[in-house]
C-alpha cells in the first residue's frame, strides 16, 4: 500500500517552489508592489492600533450596514483587478495585427480574459449589488437587522474567501485558460490538466455558498421583518427587486454548485459527466451552467432596476408612475428568466422549434422590461427633476440600456444569432447591459446612499468627472465592438490578420482609457469627500428629500436603525410621514434587543479557503484536516449561547438626544 | 427646444450613412452566400422593427429630462400623478405588438434557415431543382486547424476550403478535440463542432472570391490562428483545383492523421490527393487511433442489451480524451504543473510558434498522467505507479 510513497507529494501535493513565478519580472514586480503596499498598510494599521477596532467593529460585525459596506469595499478592490485585466486585453487587441504579436502571448491572454469575466461577475458585480441590498433593504422595511445576522457575516467572508483564491492564482500557479464559464471538454482533466480550472472551481464553490446563504437571509428578512403596515404592495420597489433577485439566487445558485461539483468529480475522481468519451456529454454542462447563468444576469440587473426606481421618484419629486405594473414586471421577469437559457447556445444544433421557443421567450422578457423603462419615463413626466449625481446616472442608464436591450432582442432571433454569436457584437451587447445597467445602477446607488451610510455627501466635481468619463468612455469602448462584430470578428482573439480592423480597436482602447479615468475619478471622489467631510456633512439624515424609510433615521443610522419601529400607511412612507407633520418621539425609549458580534464567520471562511487551496494543490491531508476543523468549528459555534445583548434604554436616550441636538442646530 | 430635437434627429440620420460607408468589407453586412444574405436581411428587419420603439423611447428620455428639469418652473409639476390606465395599456401593448411581429418573423425564419434543413433555393431567383446535387464537405476541427474531406472527390485539405459558385454545399461537422464553432461569416451562420457528434450546415456561395473562415468558439492557446480561407470558384475552376489537389497532394492515412492531430498553430495549407476510406467516420466515432473501439460499435452492443461485465475490458479501448497527453503532448488548456512549463512564464505551450517576446516553446515532453483522474497522487494506496515525472526540467 505504501510502496510508492513520495514524502514531498504526501506533504505538499503537487505544490512545488516552482509554482511561485519568481522568475517572471512583471509578476514579481506586481507581487512586490502588492507585498510592499500590503506591508505598508498593515504597518499603518498596526501603528495606529486599529486592528482591534477593525476586528471588533467591522470583521466580526453582524450589523447589516457594516457588512453592506464591506461587500462594496470588496467590490471596488476587485473592480481594480478586473479592470486591470480589461486594460491589458484592450491594449493587446489594439496592437496585435499582422506581424505584431502584441505584448501578451496567447496563453497569458487566455488567463486574462478568463480572470476578467470571473472577477467582474462574481467578485465585482455580485458583491456590489449584494452590498447595496444588505445595506438598504432592512432600513427600507424598518427592520433592525437582517433575519440571520451571523449568517450574513459568514456569507460575506465566504465571498471574500472565493476572491482570495482567485487572487492567489496570480502568484501561486496559474488561473484557468478556459473562458469565464469553463466549458468542457476544454475544462476537463484531459484538456486542461493543472491547477487553473481547479482554482476556478473552488473559488466559485466557496463564494457560491456565501451568495446562496445571503439570498436565503434576505428573502427571510423581506418576508418576515417588514414594519407593521407595510404590506407586500407597500414595499419600496428596491425591496421588491431585491426579493425577486434573492429568489433567483436561491433557485439558481444550487444549479451552479451542482454543475461545478459534477465537473470536479470528472476532474478529481475520473467520472465522465462532461467528457467526449465514455458516455459523457459536454452539451449537458452548457445547459446546466446557463440554467444558472441566465437567471444570474437578472440577479445583477434587477437590483439596479430597483435603484433606478428609487432615484427617479426621489429626484423627480414625484410618486413612481405605475408602481403595480413595476412590481408585476419584476415578477414576470423573475419567472421568465428561467425559460430562456438555451438562447446562449442556439448554435449548438437544437431543432428549429426548440430554438424558436427560446428565442421568443427571450423576446417576451423585453415586454416587462420595456414597461419598466416607460414607467421611469412617465415618472419624469410632470416631475421637477433635480440633476444631482444619482439622477445623471439614471438618464445615462435609460439611453444606454435601451440600446443594449435592442441588441439583446436582436441576438434572440436564432438565425441572426448564428451570425452574431461568439462575436464582438455579443461582447458589446453584454457589456452594454451590464455596464449600462448594473454598473451605472451601483454607481447611482453608491452616490445616492453614501450620505446615509457615512453622514456626508460625495464630492460633486469628481463625481461628475467620473460620470462623464464612464459614460463617454463606455460608448468609445463598446460601439466599435458592435461594428467589429458586424464585420465577422469573433471574441477571445489575441491576434488579428487583417490590419484594416486596427483603427476600431484603437478607438475601443481609447474608450477603455477614458473608463480608467472614470474609475480614477471615482476613487478621487471618495478621497476628496472623506477629506472634506465636514463641508459635505448632512445632519438631517435626509439630504435628498427622500421618500422611503431609510431617510427617516439619522445618517449614519444608529446600530439599532430605528428607536421605534415605524408604522407604515402609504407606499412612499417617509414622504407620507413628512406630509402628515411627523415629529420624532423624544421619550418612551425601551431597551433594544440586538445580535452580538462573532468571529465565527471569519474563522469558518478562513478554514474553507484553506480547504479550497488544499484541494487545488492535492494536499489531501490538509483538506481532510480542514474539513474536520470546519465541522468542529461549525458545531462548536452552535453551542455559543451568548449571542445577543440589549442596548439599554439610557444608551438609546443618549444616542437619540445627540441627534435631537444636531437637528436643532440645523434649523 | 425644437432646435435641440432637430439636432438629435440629425445625429440619428447619420447612422445609416456610417453603415453604408463601411459596407463594402463588412462580412455580415455584405455577404456572398444566400443563407447569409437572408440572415442579414433578418437582422435589418428585426432592427427596423425594434427601432420603431427604441428611437421614441430614447428621444422621450432626453426630451422629458430637458423639459422637466427643476430649473424650468414653467413646466407642469404634478407630484401625485402616478397612474393612468390608458398609458398603462399603451406601455404594455406597444412592446407586445412589436414582439408579436418579431416572434412571427422568428418562428418562420428559424425554420427556414435551420442549418440542418436542405436549401430550398440557390438565391432569390433560382430555386433548387431535382438535378441540383450538393457538394458534400466533412469538416473536422483539430487542435488549432481545420481538416476538410471531400468524400465525392476523394481528396482532403487542411486550412483551405474550396467550393464552386451556386452549388449547394452540405457540411458535416465534427471535432476531434474540444468544442468549437465552424463559421464562414460571408457564407452562412455558425454551428458548433463537437467531438463524437455531427452537426450539419447547408449553405451556398453566390459570388466568387476569397473569404475568411474561422473557429468562433475558444479552443485553447492556438485559437487566434485557427482560421482558414474559403475560396469560392467557378465550377470549371473548382474541377481544376480538385485535379491540382489530386496531383500535388500526398496521401492521408491514419498515421498521417494522428500526426496531424497533434497541437499546432498557424498550420500551413496541406493537400491530400487521397484520404483513407472511412477516416472521417472513424474520427466521428472517436476511433481514428488504431486499437480504439468505435462509438458506433459500442452503441450497437448497448442496443443489443449491453455487454455486461465483459464490457469492462472495452474501457481502455473506448477511452478517447487524454490520449494525446498520454503520448506526452501538452493538453490545449494545460496549466501549471501539468503543462510542464513554469507558471505564467513566457514559455509557450506545445505546438505554438515562437513569438518575439516569447521565443521559447514547450517541446514535446514525456510527462504522462499528472495524477488527475483516478490517480490521487500522494494519497496512500492511490498510487498505482503512474507518478508524473518531474515536469519542470528545462533540458
Amino acid at each position: 500500500m505504501f510502496s510508492n510513497l513520495d514524502l514531498q507529494h504526501l506533504i505538499l501535493g503537487r505544490f512545488t517552489l516552482e509554482a511561485i513565478p519568481y522568475h517572471e519580472p512583471i509578476l514579481l514586480m506586481t507581487f512586490a508592489g502588492v507585498a510592499v503596499g500590503g506591508i505598508a498598510l498593515l504597518s499603518i494599521l498596526t501603528y495606529f492600533k486599529v486592528w482591534g477596532y477593525l476586528w471588533t467593529e467591522w470583521f466580526t460585525s453582524v450589523d447589516h450596514k457594516k457588512i453592506g459596506v464591506m461587500y462594496i469595499v470588496l467590490a471596488i478592490v476587485m473592480l481594480l483587478r478586473g479592470f486591470a485585466d480589461a486594460l491589458m486585453m484592450r491594449t493587446q487587441q489594439s496592437m496585435s495585427f499582422g506581424e505584431n504579436q502584441g505584448f501578451l502571448p496567447p496563453h497569458h491572454y487566455d488567463q486574462v480574459f478568463t480572470a476578467h469575466g470571473v472577477i467582474m461577475i462574481f467578485f465585482m458585480a455580485m458583491p456590489f449589488v449584494t452590498g447595496l441590498m444588505n445595506f438598504v433593504v432592512p432600513l427600507q422595511i424598518g427592520a433592525r437587522d437582517v433575519a440571520f445576522p451571523f449568517l450574513n457575516n459568514f456569507s460575506f467572508w465566504m465571498t471574500v474567501g472565493g476572491a482570495i483564491i482567485t487572487m492567489a492564482s496570480l502568484f501561486v500557479g496559474e488561473f484557468a485558460r478556459t473562458g469565464w464559464l469553463a466549458f468542457p471538454p476544454l475544462s476537463e482533466a484531459a484538456y486542461s490538466p493543472g491547477v487553473g480550472v481547479d482554482y476556478y472551481i473552488w473559488a466559485l464553490q466557496i463564494a457560491g455558498i456565501g451568495t446562496l446563504l445571503s439570498g436565503i437571509n434576505l428573502i427571510a428578512t423581506i418576508v418576515k421583518m417588514r414594519a407593521p403596515g407595510m404590506t407586500m404592495m407597500k414595499m419600496p420597489v428596491f425591496v421588491w427587486t431585491s426579493l425577486c433577485t434573492n429568489v433567483l439566487i436561491v433557485a439558481s445558485f444550487p444549479v451552479l454548485t451542482a454543475v461545478l461539483a459534477l465537473l470536479s468529480l470528472d476532474r478529481y475522481v475520473g467520472t465522465n459527466f462532461f467528457t467526449n468519451d465514455l458516455g459523457g456529454n459536454p452539451m449537458m454542462y452548457f445547459n446546466l451552467i446557463w440554467i444558472w447563468g441566465h437567471p444570474e444576469v437578472y440577479i445583477l440587473i434587477l437590483p439596479a432596476f430597483g435603484v433606478f426606481s428609487e432615484i427617479t421618484s426621489t429626484f423627480c419629486g414625484k410618486r413612481l408612475f405605475g408602481y403595480a405594473s413595476m412590481v408585476y414586471a419584476t415578477v414576470v421577469i423573475t419567472i421568465l428568466s428561467y425559460l430562456v437559457w438555451l438562447h446562449h447556445f442556439f448554435t449548438m444544433g437544437s431543432g428549429a422549434s426548440v430554438n424558436s421557443f427560446f428565442g421568443i421567450t427571450t423576446m417576451i422578457i423585453s415586454i416587462p422590461t420595456g414597461a419598466k423603462i416607460f414607467n421611469w419615463l412617465f415618472t419624469m413626466y410632470r416631475g421637477r427633476i433635480r440633476f444631482e449625481l444619482p439622477m445623471m446616472w439614471v438618464i445615462a442608464f435609460m439611453v444606454t440600456f435601451t440600446i443594449g436591450g435592442m441588441t439583446g432582442v436582436l441576438l434572440a432571433v436564432p438565425p441572426a444569432d448564428f451570425m452574431l454569436h461568439n462575436s464582438l457584437f455579443l461582447v458589446a451587447h453584454f457589456h452594454n447591459v451590464i455596464i449600462g445597467g448594473t454598473f451605472f445602477g451601483v454607481m447611482a446607488g453608491t452616490n445616492y446612499w453614501f450620505p446615509k451610510a457615512f453622514g456626508f455627501k460625495l464630492d460633486e466635481f469628481w463625481g461628475k468627472m467620473s460620470f462623464w468619463l464612464w459614460t463617454v468612455g463606455f460608448y468609445f469602448a463598446f460601439m466599435p465592438l458592435y461594428v467589429l462584430g458586424l464585420m465577422g470578428v469573433t471574441r477571445r482573439l489575441s491576434h488579428f490578420d487583417d490590419p484594416s480592423l486596427q483603427p476600431w480597436f484603437i478607438v475601443a482602447a481609447f474608450g477603455a482609457l477614458l473608463i480608467a479615468g472614470g474609475i480614477g475619478s471615482f476613487l478621487m471622489q471618495l478621497f476628496v469627500s472623506i477629506k472634506n467631510r465636514e463641508k459635505l456633512r448632512d445632519l438631517t439624515g435626509d439630504p435628498w428629500n427622500g421618500r422611503t424609510l431609510e431617510w427617516a433615521t439619522s445618517s449614519p443610522p444608529p446600530a439599532y436603525n430605528f428607536a421605534f419601529t415605524p408604522m407604515v400607511h402609504d407606499l412612499d412612507t417617509w414622504t407620507d410621514m413628512k406630509a402628515r407633520g411627523y415629529t420624532r418621539p423624544l421619550e418612551g425609549y425601551k431597551p433594544i434587543h440586538m445580535p452580538k458580534n462573532t468571529g465565527a464567520g471569519v474563522i469558518l471562511s478562513g478554514i474553507s479557503t484553506v480547504i479550497g487551496l488544499a484541494l487545488i494543490w492535492y494536499v489531501w491531508w490538509l483538506a481532510a484536516l480542514g474539513l474536520v476543523a470546519l465541522l468542529v468549528c461549525a458545531i462548536g459555534h452552535t453551542f455559543n449561547y451568548n449571542r445577543d445583548y440589549y442596548i439599554s434604554a439610557e444608551d438609546v436616550v443618549h444616542t437619540e438626544a445627540a441627534r435631537t441636538k444636531l437637528l436643532a442646530g440645523q434649523v | 427646444m425644437v432646435r435641440f430635437v432637430v439636432r438629435v434627429l440629425r445625429a440619428f440620420a447619420v447612422l445609416p450613412l456610417l453603415l453604408l460607408l463601411g459596407g463594402c468589407d463588412w462580412a455580415i453586412i455584405s455577404p456572398a452566400g444566400d443563407v447569409a444574405v437572408q440572415q442579414r436581411n433578418l437582422i435589418y428587419a428585426s432592427t427596423g422593427l425594434m427601432l420603431l420603439i427604441i428611437v421614441p423611447v430614447i428621444l422621450a428620455t432626453l426630451i422629458f429630462a430637458w423639459r422637466y428639469r427643476a430649473a424650468n418652473t414653467t413646466a407642469k409639476y404634478d407630484p401625485d400623478w402616478h397612474h393612468s390606465t390608458q398609458l398603462e395599456v399603451l406601455i404594455w401593448t406597444a412592446p407586445l405588438l412589436i414582439i408579436i411581429a418579431l416572434g412571427a418573423l422568428t418562428w418562420i425564419s428559424t425554420h427556414v434557415l435551420d442549418p440542418f434543413r436542405a436549401l430550398g433555393r440557390i438565391d432569390a431567383s433560382h430555386p433548387i431543382t431535382r438535378e441540383t446535387q450538393p457538394l458534400v464537405v466533412e469538416a473536422v476541427a483539430l487542435d488549432w486547424k481545420w481538416l476538410f474531406f471531400y468524400p465525392e472527390q476523394g481528396i482532403a485539405t487542411v486550412n483551405e476550403l474550396v467550393a464552386p459558385v451556386d452549388q449547394p454545399i452540405t457540411f458535416k461537422i465534427t471535432s476531434a478535440t474540444v468544442m468549437t464553432s465552424f463559421f464562414v461569416p460571408a457564407m452562412a451562420g455558425q454551428i458548433y463542432a463537437m467531438a463524437g457528434m455531427e452537426t450539419q450546415l447547408h449553405a451556398v456561395m453566390n459570388k466568387p472570391g476569397t473569404f475568411q473562415g474561422l473557429a468562433a468558439h475558444y479552443t485553447g492557446a492556438g485559437f487566434s490562428h485557427m482560421n482558414f480561407k474559403m475560396h469560392s470558384l467557378a465550377p470549371s475552376d473548382f474541377n481544376a483545383w480538385v485535379e491540382k489537389v489530386r496531383k500535388e497532394g500526398t496521401g492521408l492515412d491514419r498515421a498521417t492523421y494522428m500526426n496531424l492531430a497533434k497541437p499546432s498553430e498557424q498550420e500551413p495549407i496541406h493537400y491530400y490527393g487521397w484520404a483513407e476510406r472511412g477516416l472521417y467516420q472513424d474520427i466521428l466515432n472517436l476511433c481514428a487511433q488504431p486499437g480504439k473501439m468505435c462509438q458506433s460499435e459500442m452503441m450497437m452492443i448497448d442496443a443489443n442489451g449491453g455487454g455486461g461485465k465483459n464490457s469492462e475490458a472495452n474501457y481502455d479501448r473506448l477511452k478517447y480524451d487524454g490520449a494525446m497527453t498520454e503520448e506526452g503532448h501538452e493538453a490545449p488548456g494545460a496549466t501549471f504543473p501539468a503543462s510542464g512549463r513554469p507558471p505564467n512564464s513566457n514559455v509557450q505551450p506545445e505546438g505554438m510558434k515562437p513569438r518575439p517576446l516569447s521565443p521559447e516553446v514547450n517541446g514535446q515532453k514525456s510527462q504522462g498522467d499528472d495524477g488527475q483522474g483516478h490517480n490521487m497522487q500522494g494519497m496512500p494506496g492511490m498510487t498505482d505507479g503512474k507518478i508524473a515525472p518531474a515536469q519542470l526540467d528545462k533540458n
